[in-house]
């Protein structure tokens, strides 16, 4: 199921490594191993990747996997990974920018879809840095670690990075293009950001608690009580997930078990940001959070806004179209639709009423592997 | 010893000392988080991510050799701060020192500002080496005599014992900030300092401790607008009405705390147009300055960002009069270095005695030294091969690109994780404390 790649055999073929695949996978990995106590997590790494138990060292913090010569586990493509030394990852990196070709897929185990090949061939280098920026910045805003928060002026810079290239985007046009693109296919909330819904999924044996994750300015928190004023002072259609939300916290709370779960994020909107913690529920930024989070709401979450309204506009627009598979570069390469995408108005069909459907609400942007990493998640909670 | 003269190139730096675990493996509580030396130069303290604050004494010097150096010692270690929990946020504070700054001396006692994220501690270094001995109604180890026993009267005196030194919290300056504090400072007047956190700067008095002024606020109406944080902030040296503080922008103000209570309106704006050829997303992320520093004759301030080090007239708001690079091969690496989170480092700096020279550190265990005067620079590694006594350190060359020569060392073979953030000089001496992860290095002057 799963084959190793040597370092040397990724990089003598052309193929593509979308650097927010990296980015990713590392977020999966620090999520699926959240849910094992330390001990067990290398027995998970072993069934995940197929590695020998000896092989796969956590280092601190990021949950990084490494293996004995300290490279990186990477994610080619839908089953095969390679290990990359780090400063190989950084080489490559470099090259994605710097050469300005055009990108070629390779077929060897990959299932490359007419569509994908075209899409690919006639985005241009710029086009696919920016974006692999766009989606890097976006997955850190959302990583957060443990239960400190998060360093604010670190996350007001990634935010105003992300803010210029969405204006950028915007201006160029290219916004629009990506969002038509995948408006048409036919989507369906069937896959989810697999961490959230497999968070979210119900189970009979365990009762793992939904968490829902707050935004990761943490650093904002005020020590105002943020009123509920501020769930219903978002649009229409955050009203809904945010009663639906509100309920699940509740049933949180009940709940009331977080060992060694990370937190999960949701996200109503493309720029969710989210933090994930370890085992402790941030009981303010429950209440206060579910809602559809711009990035200036990331900023804003506890800070309400009894009445006022939601967020800036121009923001939010902005924002709201950023809400696309076109992430999800992975699906295109293997031909999937039915991946992920989620477009606006699919939250309200996944917000269902009751709390056992798999709640939903992918990051637009973590989608593109997300969904295949699916099957993983199962694995690894299921055991 | 020689006087804080000369210029950075015309020193010869060689090892002296080093502190701290010699093995790879790291603890993250041992990490240096901070390096500051006393205002007389005889004491250094360090503070680490688990609270704790060394603090090392100099010898005193044995005139008879002046070719022995003078040593930093171990004099006191203590925990400054503990791990909390506020339970409002359901967050950890960490007890990480971030900065730690010495008040004057007034007295035999030494005085210093400790401070986490969240709280400022004022702790007090006293030496003990007398006790007293001789009580009238006590032994020797505290039990009371039975009154009956007591037949004669005598005075107690103080003998002497072996040297012991305390470190006493004396205030607890807390609840004041609602964001990460970022930066002290000691005013001038010895009577008031400023804490900065991201959004707000407080001004507190040594004093009283449950009450402090906001100076400076830029917390915006609506969090979403927040684009901008305070990095970084510190008073003049001999003003006692002025301060600086540093955003992410790039930016520098410049206030007097005369003109207001509020000082949001700043006084100077200290700001230097953006190059448009070097344009890039990340343009604004290595502007953020992360480190501020007046110089000790108060005409200048020195500013550190991602990739130089700036010199500013106080009296010209325009543009920097000197900049340095510090490690301009790192532009074209500026996206892997966005994704391995070290664009965000936040690189400290600092001015020698005389302001002729300034420090700061880079990647792979390197730190730099600018010479002002004769506008030279040299790189430097604060290693272990280096550590023989007295040893010379040789300077270092980073290859940019294309053919390497020997001795150099090429960009992709940094190591991004043995960063040196935190550097501090000696106020009079050319002796200088360099913190890798977890050790510290004492280099000095080469003396013939």
């Amino acid at each position: 199921m799963f084959a190793e790649v040597t370092v040397r055999s990724m990089f003598s073929r052309p193929c593509y490594l979308p650097l927010h695949v990296m980015c990713v996978f590392e977020v999966y990995i620090s999520l699926s191993c959240a849910f094992c106590r330390h001990g067990k997590r290398v027995e998970k790494l072993k069934m995940l990747f197929g590695l020998a138990v000896n092989e796969a060292k956590l280092t601190s913090q990021r949950t990084r996997l490494k293996n004995q010569n300290g490279f990186h586990l990477c994610r080619l493509s839908r089953e095969v990974y390679t290990f990359v030394s780090p400063s190989r990852m950084s080489g490559s990196l470099l090259n994605m920018f710097s050469k300005g070709t055009k990108r070629k897929f390779s077929d060897g185990g990959e299932e490359i879809s007419e569509e994908g090949l075209v899409g690919a061939r006639v985005a241009s280098s710029y086009s696919l840095q920016r974006q692999s920026l766009l989606d890097m910045s976006l997955i850190k805003l959302q990583l957060c670690h443990m239960l400190v928060e998060p360093n604010l002026c670190r996350s007001v810079l990634i935010a105003n990075t992300v803010r210029q290239i969405q204006e950028e985007m915007t201006h160029d046009g290219s916004w629009h293009m990506v969002t038509e693109a995948f408006c048409n296919a036919g989507q369906s909330p069937s896959e989810r950001l697999v961490a959230t819904e497999v968070l979210c999924r119900s189970r009979e044996q365990d009762a793992e608690p939904k968490v829902f994750s707050v935004i990761s300015y943490e650093g904002c928190r005020e020590e105002e009580v943020v009123a509920d004023e501020t769930l219903c002072s978002v649009s229409v259609r955050d009203t809904v997930s945010n009663v639906y939300l509100a309920g699940r916290m509740g049933q949180c709370w009940e709940k009331n078990e977080l060992s060694g779960i990370e937190r999960d994020e949701e996200v109503l909107e493309d720029s969710r940001l989210g933090s994930g913690e370890d085992e402790e529920i941030n009981t303010e930024d429950e209440a206060s959070t579910e809602g559809p989070k711009t990035i200036g709401q990331v900023f804003g979450t506890f800070e309400i806004k009894n009445g006022s309204p939601g967020p800036d506009s121009a923001l939010e627009e902005l924002f709201s179209d950023v809400d696309t598979s076109y992430y999800d570069l992975d699906t295109m390469l293997t031909g999937m639709q039915s991946a992920p995408k989620m477009g606006p108005y699919d939250l309200l069909d996944s917000l269902g009423p009751s709390h056992g459907s798999p709640s939903i609400v992918s990051t637009p942007n973590c989608r593109s592997d997300l969904n295949e990493l699916d099957h993983i998640m199962e694995i690894i909670v299921g055991s | 010893m020689a006087g804080a003269g000369g210029g950075g190139n015309d020193v010869q730096w060689c090892f002296s000392q080093v502190k701290g675990a010699i093995d790879d493996d790291v603890a993250e509580a041992d990490i240096i988080s901070t390096v500051e030396f006393n205002h007389s130069g005889e004491l250094l303290a360090t503070g680490d991510k688990g609270g704790r604050v060394v603090i090392f004494q100099q010898e005193t010097e044995n005139k008879s050799q002046p070719q022995c150096r003078s040593e930093y010692n171990v004099y006191s270690t203590f925990q400054s701060h503990e791990p909390e929990f506020d339970y409002l946020k359901s967050l950890e504070i960490e007890e990480k020192i971030n900065k730690i700054r010495w008040l004057p001396q007034k007295n035999a006692a030494q005085f210093l500002l400790s401070t986490n994220d969240k709280t400022i501690k004022l702790w007090k270094i006293s030496e003990r080496d007398k006790r007293p001995e001789g009580y009238n109604l006590k032994e020797e180890d505290g039990r009371y005599r039975d009154a009956a026993t007591i037949t004669a009267l005598r005075v107690p005196v103080f003998r002497p014992m072996d040297l012991m030194v305390e470190a006493s919290p004396r205030r607890v300056f807390a609840n004041a900030h609602t964001y990460h504090i970022n930066s002290i400072s000691v005013n001038s007047d010895n009577e008031t300092y400023l804490s900065a956190d991201d959004l707000r700067i407080n001004l507190w008095h040594l004093e009283i401790t449950d009450r402090s002024f906001n100076i400076v606020d830029i917390k915006p109406a609506n969090m979403e607008e927040l684009t901008e944080v305070i990095t970084a902030a510190e008073f003049h040296p001999h003003q006692c009405n002025t301060f600086v503080y540093s955003s992410s922008k790039g930016t520098i103000r410049l206030c007097d705390m005369r003109a207001s209570a509020l000082c949001d309106k700043h006084s100077k704006l200290f700001e230097e147009p953006e190059d448009p050829s070097n344009r890039s997303f990340f343009s604004e992320i290595i502007s953020s300055i992360s480190d501020v520093k007046f110089s000790h004759n108060g005409r200048y301030m020195m500013t550190r960002d991602y990739l130089s080090v700036k010199i500013w007239d106080l009296n010209m708001e325009s543009r920097p009069v000197e900049t340095y690079q510090v490690h301009e091969y790192l532009r074209s690496k500026l996206c892997s270095l966005y994704e391995n989170d070290c664009i965000f480092d936040k690189f400290e700096c600092c001015w020698n005695g005389n302001d002729s020279v300034v420090m700061t550190g880079s990647y792979n265990n390197f730190f730099r030294m600018l010479d002002r005067s004769q506008r030279r620079d040299v790189t430097l590694e604060a290693s272990r091969e280096s550590c023989k006594p007295r040893q010379v350190l040789k300077p270092r060359r980073v290859c940019a690109g294309g053919k390497r020569k020997k001795d150099e060392i090429s960009v992709d073979s940094l190591d991004f994780n043995k960063k040196i953030l935190h550097t501090a000089w000696h106020p009079q001496e050319n002796i200088i404390a360099v913190a890798t992860t977890n050790n510290l290095y004492i280099f000095q002057e080469k003396v013939n």
